[in-house]
């Protein structure tokens, strides 16, 4: 629909040629203790009516800053130091309070990260939706609420009229975040400024976001800007993208001008830090960017990507401020780089290793129907009705080799962290078995343990910034690992094997007396790891351990995982919920959901079909930054089941497109075998699940592949 | 710094020659903590004001034995008032009843206050630490009767807490410390386990007990360290709330026992006579003191606590 309608059902006149919103030659500061930070430097939009723009960067690359500055919302300190922002032909930062409060909410809207600190949690929803027509149009309550469940309908919620009078705690994140779109659609704003509103969101339930935001672009004929780390995210959702790096952008163009023809070296690194299909560990590795994001104070003269950039060339780049220049053949597509014509843009980034992948050796973890059970406590005075459990982990089957990558996927509540906890000791098994090397480890806690036993099962946690105590200094903590399993005892061969491991994790012999503080989220998650491998572990589990990073770290950090791993032959059992990592870098996968294995098997015999249906559904979700991948399209209804009410029969039942009435929701489904080694749990026959079709497709020159 | 400074009022008397020597060392040793605490907290005025009125008392304890003071237990000349000389002796402070001179009383009081002040609290900060980590690391049974214990403690009045054991156990420095350690001890406990609770879920925690380290390791080598931040102006308001403490169980007669040169003593003394309107120098000298050093520890508590919020 290219006209959109007023309250009252005329149509408004849209004037194609006057761009939604423009900034121009913006520069925005934020003032503190310490003076002056630019936080963004000569930054240039332009949005047409109807057209979805993209913004890519790093954390600290100030994408969120010119969010809020459009919003005319960034606080006390934060000030656009020059520069104007139009909206509609009318500046936005030369307007009153009151004028922008006229705007805020019903021309321009935004949708932040976090659902839940975006809804009013002591107010019902269909209340909180009704209070925008009411303040910006005066109509009454009646009318209000009538509006709220009509645009809920239009975002695709289930069941309408039970969250209207829900509160926002009894609804999911999914649903929360559609609800907060749906406010900010209620008065039909021109302009819809999304900032990474899927990260706090599963993968299936962010393709579903995704897609409602496509249809509502397509529908209202809202333009929008959507801010993200994730390029997938971009690439499906987006008409233009911007590329912004340390506060400017530095490349512009059309989707598929940047992502096919991109002519700025960041871009180009961004791209290659990130595992797409095809991608092997061993033959195309993942190549970070190196070098630090500079501090905003401490940015280079001229090119700000100069120090990082292998076609650095100084007295060139680092002479002026680079300006954005036009790429040949395109009056839409620039890039903030001098040396565009010279470089040559087809070479490949990194190197082709060809490096032989290694030998897995004997089984050195073999898990025989582990369960776990978590006894909810009975908050009724009385005793009524039978004991609830939460069904964490449930017979779980599964074996791994010496110097094996193993991954196990699943979105939240599907019970990988628990069984992460057992294994470590941190909860004992309800029932069944858990063996490392030749020891039962399944019902013994780590204060059991013997040494030998804590030293070779090791772990490497998520949140890099807790994962390191705060008050020692980062030499002390790997040398505490070190004197209790490393079996040095003389301090200064303890000394000397921390700064081995220091060396190991590529990080600067002096970082051990720092603090933790003192470093960045990258450089903890690699003292981390070093920590982990301290002791010469035969198994070590990583729990998400790149998701808090960002993405060109993100390539750094599991480079070293792989390369640690390779040369001390230890199995590592990486747990994840990005199915491209894990593509990249698994030799097999375990697919869990709500505690139950779904599918197992080797990397290629899982991306491949017969696949279980759920299997199924996480491929299609995962967002996928190439062009020339296809991709099928299979959307889950319904939300993750609670785990203390697991569905009776099969757990994937209630979601499942290919339900059998009668047969998927009473009774357990059994385990089909489509190649050795390669386990499936469904209803579903054999020759219907080996007749599926490929979920990602790879065009090669040649035509479809994979 | 603290130590010469304790072993000197505690157990002076028995210590024959060294107790000249003993307090020597801590003398420097207050000067250069003082300008250490004017440097870090040269953003906040109002802390520096704090530190500078809490070492002007502290410094003047230290030198105390080395100042040319009159004995301030002995009677010299009744009822002199400030300034004013006597058969050729110049009063500073002017004296009181008995005819002891106030500005050495008041210099020797503010010694004691300090003392007891400060060891009660670092006591009482101790076994409030280590109850809280247990309560909070530990959980479970231990935290129910810990919490139990705190409970039953903090539903007296303070001052009925400090009277009932003073009473059972005798008025004196000691006990004093043990009736402050009753009563603080399970508020620090309570501001400890909260804290405990919230450091305990995080990842290096977890690392910890994932490399087998014994819980006490754990909560003094892992937790301890990092809930340091709000106890530590914490402990500067309730080294006022202590002071007060002491000098008003002093003045009703429990805690330090005259002739000891002590605030609460001197304001009590003052206020008993009939004359107290004339000379009102005895009362307010002591009262002033006091109050200044309340206000001190009150007004570093106040600066520490704006710097931590402005980061």
């Amino acid at each position: 629909m290219d006209q959109r309608l007023t309250t009252s059902g005329e149509p408004v006149p849209t004037a194609r040629d006057v761009p939604v919103l423009e900034c121009r030659n913006v520069c925005i500061s934020y003032f503190t203790r310490s003076g002056e930070i630019p936080a963004v430097v000569d930054f240039n939009l332009k949005l047409m009516p109807g057209e979805a723009q993209g913004i890519v960067g790093e954390s600290g690359c100030g994408k969120s800053t010119v969010a809020l500055a459009i919003m005319q919302y960034l606080g006390t300190n934060g000030k656009i130091v020059s520069g104007q922002i139009l909206f509609e032909g009318r500046d936005l930062t030369t307007m009153s309070d009151e004028e922008l409060r006229q705007i805020r909410g019903s021309k321009i809207a935004m949708v932040y990260q976090e659902p839940m600190a975006s809804l009013n949690p002591s107010m019902m929803i269909g209340e909180q939706l009704a209070e925008v027509p009411i303040f910006h149009e005066g109509i009454t309550k009646v009318a209000a609420l009538e509006r709220a469940r009509a645009i809920l309908a239009s975002v695709r919620v289930p069941d309408p009229d039970r969250i209207m009078n829900s509160y926002p705690h009894q609804i999911s994140g999914g649903q929360q975040q559609r609800v907060v779109i749906a406010m900010a659609l209620l008065s039909n704003p021109k302009l819809l400024l999304l900032d990474e509103p899927t990260t706090a969101l599963d993968v299936t339930v962010e393709a579903g976001i995704v897609e409602l935001i496509k249809e509502i672009a397509r529908e209202f004929g809202t333009s929008m800007i959507y801010i993200s780390h994730n390029l997938g995210l971009i690439l499906a959702t987006c008409d233009r993208i911007t590329v912004m790096y340390s506060g400017e952008a530095v490349e512009v163009g059309s989707i598929k001008e940047v992502f096919e023809a991109m002519r700025h070296p960041y871009t180009r690194g961004l791209f290659a830090s990130i595992p797409v299909p095809g991608a092997d560990k061993n033959s195309h590795p993942l190549v970070a960017i190196p070098g630090q994001l500079p501090l905003p104070h401490q940015r280079p003269h001229g090119c700000y990507f100069g120090p990082r950039c292998s076609h650095f060339v100084g007295g060139r780049c680092d002479a002026a401020p680079i300006p954005m220049l036009p790429v040949k053949g395109s009056e839409q597509h620039g890039s903030r780089c001098i040396r565009i014509d010279e470089i040559d843009w087809e070479a490949s980034v990194g190197k082709e290793l060809g490096r032989v992948p290694t030998e897995p050796g004997d089984v050195v973890l073999k898990v025989d129907d582990l369960t776990k059970h978590y006894p909810i406590e009975n908050s009724s005075i009385f005793f009524a009705g039978e004991k609830k459990t939460v069904k964490a982990n449930e017979k779980l089957n599964f074996s791994a080799r010496e110097a094996e990558t193993v991954a196990i996927v699943g979105e939240s509540g599907c019970g990988k962290s628990t069984f992460a906890k057992v294994l470590m000791g941190l909860e004992t098994a309800t029932d069944g078995s858990v063996v490392l090397g030749n020891l039962e480890l399944g019902h013994v806690p780590v204060e059991q343990r013997s040494q030998a036993t804590i030293s070779g099962l090791q772990m490497v946690f998520q949140n890099p910034f807790d994962t390191l105590n705060p008050s020692h200094t980062v030499g002390s903590q790997i040398a505490r690992v070190i004197r209790k399993f490393g079996g040095e005892k003389q301090e200064d061969k303890v000394q000397e094997r921390v700064m081995q491991l220091l060396d190991t994790v590529k990080l600067p012999r002096d970082f051990a007396k720092r603090r933790p503080r003192q470093l960045s989220g990258g450089q903890k998650q690699r003292v981390g790891i070093a920590r982990a491998f301290a002791g010469n572990p035969s198994v070590v589990i990583a729990d998400e351990p790149v998701s808090a990073l960002d993405v060109s770290v993100q390539a750094a950090v599991t480079e070293l995982l792989m390369d640690i791993q390779r040369d001390h032959r230890t199995t590592l059992l990486f747990i994840s919920h990005d199915l491209s990592v894990v593509r990249y870098l698994a030799d097999r996968i375990i697919v869990m959901y709500l505690g139950q294995i779904m599918e197992q098997g080797t990397t290629d015999q899982v991306f491949a079909p017969p696949y279980h249906p759920y299997t199924e559904a996480l491929l299609s979700a995962v967002p996928i930054a190439d062009t020339r991948v296809k991709k099928r399209k299979v959307l889950l209804s319904g939300e993750i089941p609670s785990p203390s009410n697991p569905p009776k029969g099969c757990p994937f039942s209630t979601r499942c497109q290919y339900m059998m009435p009668g047969l998927c929701d009473v009774i357990p489904p059994p385990i089909v075998e489509p190649a050795p080694g390669h386990k499936i749990l469904c209803h579903l026959p054999l020759e219907t699940l080996m007749a599926m079709e490929p979920v990602i497709q790879v065009e090669q020159a040649s035509g479809n592949l994979h | 710094m603290w130590l010469p400074l304790v072993a000197y009022v505690m157990f002076g008397r028995q210590l024959g020659d060294l107790e000249d020597y003993i307090l020597l060392p801590a003398v420097p040793a207050a000067l250069i903590l003082y300008a250490v605490a004017v440097w870090s907290w040269r953003e906040s005025t109002v802390a520096i004001v704090g530190a500078t009125l809490v070492f002007f008392w502290l410094i003047l304890a230290v030198t105390a034995p080395y100042l040319p003071l009159v004995d301030p237990n002995k009677p010299v000349a009744p009822f002199v008032t400030p300034f004013t000389e006597k058969n050729g002796v110049l009063y500073w402070l002017g004296t009181d009843t008995r005819g002891r001179d106030m500005l050495s009383r008041t210099i020797w009081g503010g010694q004691r206050v300090l003392v007891w002040g400060i060891t009660a609290t670092v006591v009482a900060y101790i076994v409030g630490s280590m109850l809280g980590l247990i309560a909070g690391y530990l959980g479970g049974w231990w935290d129910q009767i810990v919490s139990f214990v705190a409970n039953v403690l903090l539903s007296f009045p303070v001052m009925v807490l400090f009277i009932l054991i003073l009473n059972y156990l005798g008025p004196s420095g000691f006990n004093i410390v043990i009736a402050v350690t009753f009563s603080s001890a399970p508020q620090i406990m309570r501001i400890v386990r909260g804290l405990a609770l919230d450091v305990k879920s995080r990842d290096y925690i977890f690392a910890a007990q994932t490399r087998g380290e014994s819980p006490l390791r754990i909560m003094v080598v892992e937790l301890l360290p990092n809930v340091r931040g709000p106890l530590i102006v914490d402990a500067c308001l309730r080294l006022g709330y202590t002071t007060v403490a002491i000098t008003t169980l002093t003045f009703l007669g429990l805690g330090l026992q005259p002739p000891d040169p002590d605030w609460g003593l001197m304001i009590k003394e003052a206020s008993t006579t009939a004359l107290v309107w004339k000379f009102s120098y005895m009362l307010l000298i002591p009262a002033l003191s006091v109050s200044s050093l309340i206000l001190g520890f009150n007004l570093m508590a106040d600066g520490l606590r704006e710097m931590s919020m402005r980061d």
